[in-house]
């Protein structure tokens, strides 16, 4: 007889990615008549049955509005609001939850940053970013570049598209203040050695933000063993929810950043003499945050928590390898991002072939990739392309599904021909 | 190089290409790889596009691709002439297509056509992505500005 109650609580052994596949519904469908080959992950990856369960599960037995406590409603669903705080506390590793802010997502983690340190820049100040970055990373800066006085200069990428440690260490200098970069390209795939350039940064009292939105569907950052200042993700990302990111950062410079929206729940007292704010993390969270959504999240990473990290690695690893290896099939493709330490994305051009056509293409057979800037448009120009084909992999992807897009470029190429 | 009245009026598509001609061969095309194929090789048929005209103000934004669309009216037709270019094959096509609606009818003529009408006839939206159909309705929004300018 089986023990029931041994199976249900162990975690997966190995990893069996069939199985995985059914805890994610949306993959079994068809799409245009074949079967759904999801290869957009870095866009937004999708959601596990868990993450669905416990949104269902918190607007039916426990809605109502957080921290106002007059009812058992409001303490529950207080309860899992912050109880998903913590769970996202153990995942980045950092000290306390007054440390874990919920934003909108990575972009508005960035903007409330660059915003929240305003008031420490002066004219001839800069910021360095690099070639590589999102433009969520980029923009954000130059806003408050403009209203400043500051800087942005971008650290330069090697033609195999890794971060130019000499352009970094040859702009750093005594008006560098912040440094802003992003652990994971997501065009190029490139995990970049963020943990020595935090060292160097700090060494000179450079502030730090990590862009950790392609980083996390990977592998699981360690903000105390970076020492950055500030580490940011989406959660729709991470298998989680649209609509909900993190920010970490740093309780201290918290502390002394001016709060970024006014409004409810951020406040500490309102009076028209003087409004006092709210203690970390609220004084960053104004107004009603998405709730469910953070619920959501929470049940991703304990998702993500329940499997075997290291075959999950070893998974995409395998999935990038196969893809390596099937380029060669496919004349006249060519791999934009060869760093040596990339995480399962694939950016590709094929000469004669526009990445749109290429786009449209797959679609008709099933597969779905993105093609375009990436909103990573100075990089694009660095490469000279008006844009790129992008498969981008998760745990939840075949060796067969890598297969197929490789039969599906052949097939375009043989349209084309 | 630059457009002369010649190219405008020597652009087959809509003249001597007509509707008809591209929906009886639609009508044969049974899966997505002959129907893609046609579309591909009507895109080869759009006549050259003027280097010189491959400007910002002939630039149609809203598509994935890069577009450019200028035009010429022939004060002694009466109609209004266009020419298409982009870098994408499938975009260029459904120029392509666009072009053997609305090239070479008088601007009124022109803006009293159905176009999603006949898209819908061509059985198009089915097949292209939504950010595909954005850059459709792009053009033909640019084309139909055109016209209304002209028939002010």
């Amino acid at each position: 007889m089986t023990d029931l109650s041994v199976a249900s609580t162990a975690r997966r052994p190995t990893f069996d990615v069939e199985a995985i596949r059914r805890d994610f519904p949306i993959l079994s469908q068809q799409v245009n008549g074949k079967p759904l080959v999801y290869l957009d992950n870095g866009a937004s990856a999708q959601k596990p049955e868990a993450v669905l369960n416990a949104m269902d599960r918190y607007y039916r037995e426990m809605h109502s509005n957080v921290h106002r406590g007059a009812h058992t409603l409001g303490d529950r669903a207080t309860a899992a609001f912050e109880g998903a705080r913590e769970t996202v506390r153990r995942f980045l590793n950092a000290e306390s939850t007054r440390e874990i802010i919920w934003t909108r997502g990575t972009t508005e983690a960035i903007n409330l940053v660059a915003n929240g340190l305003a008031t420490r820049l002066k004219p001839g100040d800069e910021i360095l970013v690099s070639h590589m970055e999102h433009h969520a990373n980029i923009v954000p800066w130059q806003m408050i570049a403009e209203r400043t006085g500051a800087r942005v200069l971008p650290i330069q990428v090697t033609p195999d598209g890794e971060l130019d440690l000499d352009s970094f260490h040859s702009l750093l200098n005594g008006r560098t203040r912040v440094l802003a970069l992003t652990h994971v390209s997501n065009v190029l795939g490139t995990v970049n050695p963020v943990a020595p350039l935090i060292e160097e940064a700090k060494k000179r009292g450079i502030l730090t933000l990590i862009d950790g939105a392609q980083a996390v569907p990977h592998f699981q950052p360690d903000v105390r063993a970076l020492d950055c200042d500030f580490y940011v993700f989406s959660s729709h990302k991470v298998f989680g929810p649209t609509g909900i990111g993190v920010l970490y950062g740093r309780a201290q410079l918290l502390e002394e950043m001016p709060p970024y929206q006014g409004g409810g729940e951020m406040i500490e007292r309102v009076s028209f003499e003087r409004t006092t704010w709210n203690v970390l993390p609220y004084k960053f969270e104004a107004g009603t945050p998405a709730i469910a959504e953070a619920v959501g999240l929470g049940a991703a990473l304990d998702y993500l928590n329940g499997l075997d990290r290291v075959a999950v690695e070893a998974a995409e690893s395998a999935l990038l390898a196969r893809a390596n290896d099937l380029v060669d099939s496919v004349p006249g493709m060519k791999i934009i991002g060869t760093a040596r330490e990339k995480v399962p994305v694939m950016s590709f051009k094929i000469e004669g072939l526009h990445p749109s056509d290429i786009g449209t293409l797959l679609d008709q057979q099933g597969i779905a990739i993105r093609t375009g800037h990436h909103c990573a448009m100075p990089l694009m120009d660095f490469y000279g392309v008006p844009g790129t084909a992008r498969a981008s992999f998760a745990f939840y992807n075949t060796l067969e599904e890598v297969d197929r897009l490789f039969t599906g470029l052949q097939k375009i190429q043989r349209l084309f021909a | 190089m630059t457009a002369s009245e010649q190219d405008f009026l020597n652009n087959p598509l809509g003249t001597k290409t007509t509707l008809e001609d591209v929906m009886d061969a639609f009508e044969f095309l049974d899966d997505w790889e002959e129907r893609y194929a046609y579309i591909i090789d009507l895109g080869k048929q759009l006549p050259s596009f003027p280097d010189d005209a491959r400007i910002e103000e002939n630039y149609v934004h809203g598509c994935q691709s890069q577009v450019w669309l200028i035009h010429h009216y022939d004060e002694a037709s009466g109609k209004l002439y266009l020419l298409i270019d982009s870098d994408a094959m499938i975009v260029r096509g459904l120029a392509a297509i666009i072009l053997v609606a609305l090239n070479g009818k008088s601007p009124r003529d022109l803006l009293t056509t159905d176009i999603d009408e006949l898209f819908e006839r061509l059985d198009l939206f089915r097949h292209i992505s939504p950010t595909r159909g954005n850059g459709l309705r792009a053009m033909v929004g640019k084309i139909r500005d055109i016209a209304a300018a002209e028939a002010a």
